[in-house]
């Protein structure tokens, strides 16, 4: 369980996010949504340590800033909204790079069978700079999963923080990898993924936290968070939120309307 | 549907993207070419007597004339041992800064940083006499390599901290700013120059050659422990950097301690430079063409690129010593010219290919 009280983070000393609070749970997919520029990404540097924060975050009832970076290395894998790379590495090498953690580096055969989980079976000699947008995401994706391959170790769940995991992928691949996503948490571990596309997340989450103005946070199932009001008010524009066809009492899903689009 | 793959490994056959194998090859074809290249530095020169004879007379054994021993012990030996420790770091300290800075560009001597580490030898040279008679007896010979390493470190962390902004390092500004500091380390140097007496200008001129030509036993003696220790480091900065070229934040998600590794970095790289330009001057271009021919053949892997960048940095530093030595014999040419000579139009070259590199 990660916990996080009234947390604030500033840069430059504008407070970016400040009074926010999030929780999210083992077993679960945690999604974080709201507007461009509202501190998704933020509130998860936070979380991973990656900023300095005000405010209490603790991971199992342990303070976070009490664990070494090693042994943060070993429970939590995080995939950046923005991944860079600086040198020709080919693909199979960036994944690889997720046995640095040591956790699995015995497993020789980890790195291909993350690949063949994001669909990139064939690419391992392809070099990275090489792949397309999506075929890069996923392939840092693949470079996550070896991190920590197994949602639950030694009887602590594994966390996955992903930042906007599935931004440059098409719907077949937005799927694969929410379902990935879904698998983890089900199999015990935990997922707390940036997202901007609702319907996926009502579609995959447990919990969606909406956040606005890097202080707002309505944090519950997403039937209580997708709603018509808290997206409008939200994101400044109109959406109908419909139930799912299909499914008796599934997940719900959202139809934009072009005429009444009320941006400032 | 897609579900987490958690079964027992079954082998797989290496994957056509696995380039370890070739890595190790290379790594130790480079260090049997080095071997040889040691050979023909000892033997090959403007002496003209067989010294290869007298290597292999020596090797079995036999006795070899006093002429010959003198020429391969005293003089080649320290200069082609010197040559080797100088190579070496000169490859190494320009791979692991371009592995800290993350761009293929830079290079100690590119960024100042070769400049920076002159500046304190020649400080080192020219006031080394108003050191507190404690301190100038604690460093003793060792003065004018500590002052260089003193140089390089502090210009390569005001580099780094003028250069990097949020965990991202602008090869723009890395440049710029490199370009900057070395014109200020050039400009103060010229004035200590200025300051100094007849018997210091000689030792500055002698310097500032950029040759091993002044290699002695001594000079190995004293440069050799700071290379060595500079270059015993690489072991534990290699995963290190690789996890860096994912960004800082991302090689701390990884489990490196990033402060820990650029502080090791950043000591290393002024180390190797410092030592080398010390003992050897200013020699350019080395650092930036063996990693990246190397980068090319076997991947940017830093476990296997800076054993090998240390073989063919010494390889190419001894050729380029035995052209400098023999293509206008008796006279020498200084190597810094060699490698320039070499270097430049390689440089433009890997510039020419990889344009977009200076917009990341
Ligand atoms: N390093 C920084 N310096 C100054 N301001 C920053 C910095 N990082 C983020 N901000 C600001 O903080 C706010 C939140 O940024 P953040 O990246 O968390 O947004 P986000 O919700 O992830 O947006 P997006 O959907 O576009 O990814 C933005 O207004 C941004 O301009
Ligand atoms: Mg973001």
């Amino acid at each position: 369980m990660i916990i996080a009280q009234n947390i604030g983070v500033s840069i430059a000393k504008t407070d970016i996010l400040s009074d926010l609070s999030f929780h999210a749970g083992a077993g679960q997919l945690t999604a974080i949504v709201g507007p461009n520029g509202s501190g998704k990404t933020t509130l998860l540097k936070a979380l991973t340590g990656e900023l300095p924060y005000t405010g209490k975050i603790s991971l199992d009832g342990d303070d976070m800033r009490s664990f070494s970076t090693a042994a943060l290395a070993a429970r939590r894998a995080v995939l950046p909204q923005a991944a860079v790379l600086a040198f020709p590495f080919n693909v199979l090498e960036v994944v690889r790079l997720g046995l640095l953690s040591g956790l699995h580096v015995h497993d020789s055969d980890l790195p291909q069978r993350a690949l063949k989980h994001v669909g990139l079976a064939g690419f391992e000699a392809r070099f990275y700079h090489e792949l397309s947008g999506g075929e890069q995401q996923r392939c840092q994706l693949a470079r996550v999963l070896v991190q920590v391959w197994h949602p639950v170790r030694d009887g602590k769940p594994s966390w996955l923080f992903l930042d906007e995991p599935v931004s440059a992928l098409d719907i077949g691949h937005q799927l694969e990898v929410m379902q990935i996503a879904r698998d983890f948490a089900d199999q015990g571990g935990s997922v707390i993924a940036v997202m901007h596309d609702l319907n996926l997340t009502a579609m995959f989450a447990n919990s969606v936290a909406l956040i606005a103005g890097g202080r707002r946070v309505i944090q519950d199932s997403p039937e209580n968070v997708l709603t018509d009001a808290h997206i409008s008010n939200a994101y400044r524009c109109n959406v109908q939120v419909n139930a799912t066809p299909n499914a008796g009492g599934g997940a719900p899903y959202l139809l934009p309307h072009m005429a009444s689009i009320r941006r400032a | 549907m897609v579900t987490m793959d958690t079964t027992v490994p079954t082998a797989m056959p290496r994957p056509i993207g696995d380039r370890r194998v070739l890595a190790v090859r290379v790594i130790w074809l480079s260090a049997f070419v080095l071997a040889l290249t040691i050979v023909a530095s000892l033997t090959v020169g403007a002496s003209g007597t067989s010294l290869f004879a007298a290597l292999i007379d020596w090797a079995s054994d036999n006795e070899i004339g006093l002429r010959e021993q003198v020429i391969l012990f005293d003089i080649r030996a320290p200069r082609t041992l010197m040559g080797v420790l100088v190579g070496a770091s000169l490859a190494v300290s320009g791979a692991v800064m371009q592995g800290l800075f993350r761009n293929p560009l830079a290079d100690p001597g590119l960024v100042g940083v070769s400049a920076g580490a002159g500046l304190g030898a020649i400080l080192a040279i020219v006031l080394g006499g108003l050191l507190p008679a404690t301190i100038a007896a604690l460093t003793g010979i060792y003065t004018v390599p500590i002052a260089a390493f003193l140089g390089g470190w502090l210009t390569t962390m005001l580099l780094y901290k003028v250069a990097t902004n949020r965990g991202r390092t602008s090869v723009a500004v890395m440049l710029l700013a490199g370009i900057a500091v070395g014109a200020l380390s050039g400009a103060l140097s010229g004035v200590l120059v200025y300051m100094a007496d007849d018997t210091q200008l000689r030792d500055l001129t002698f310097w500032g050659l950029g040759s091993l030509a002044g290699a002695t036993w001594g000079k190995f003696a004293v440069a050799a422990p700071l290379i060595l220790l500079s270059l015993a480091t690489t072991p534990f900065l290699a995963k290190g950097l690789n996890a860096l070229t994912l960004g800082e934040a991302t090689a701390e998600h990884l489990g490196i301690r990033v402060q820990r590794l650029k502080n090791i970095a950043i000591l290393t790289v002024a180390g190797a430079t410092g030592a080398a330009v010390a003992v050897s001057g200013g020699i350019g271009f080395v650092g930036i063409v063996v990693p990246h021919l190397l980068r090319l053949a076997i991947g940017p892997d830093h476990r296997y690129l800076l054993p090998a960048s240390a073989f063919l940095g010494a390889t190419l530093l001894l050729i380029a010593d035995m052209i400098s030595r023999t293509i206008i014999a008796p006279a020498e040419l200084p190597i810094g010219i060699v490698t320039a000579i070499i270097g430049g139009p390689f440089f433009l070259y890997i510039l020419l290919r990889n344009r977009g590199i200076l917009d990341m």
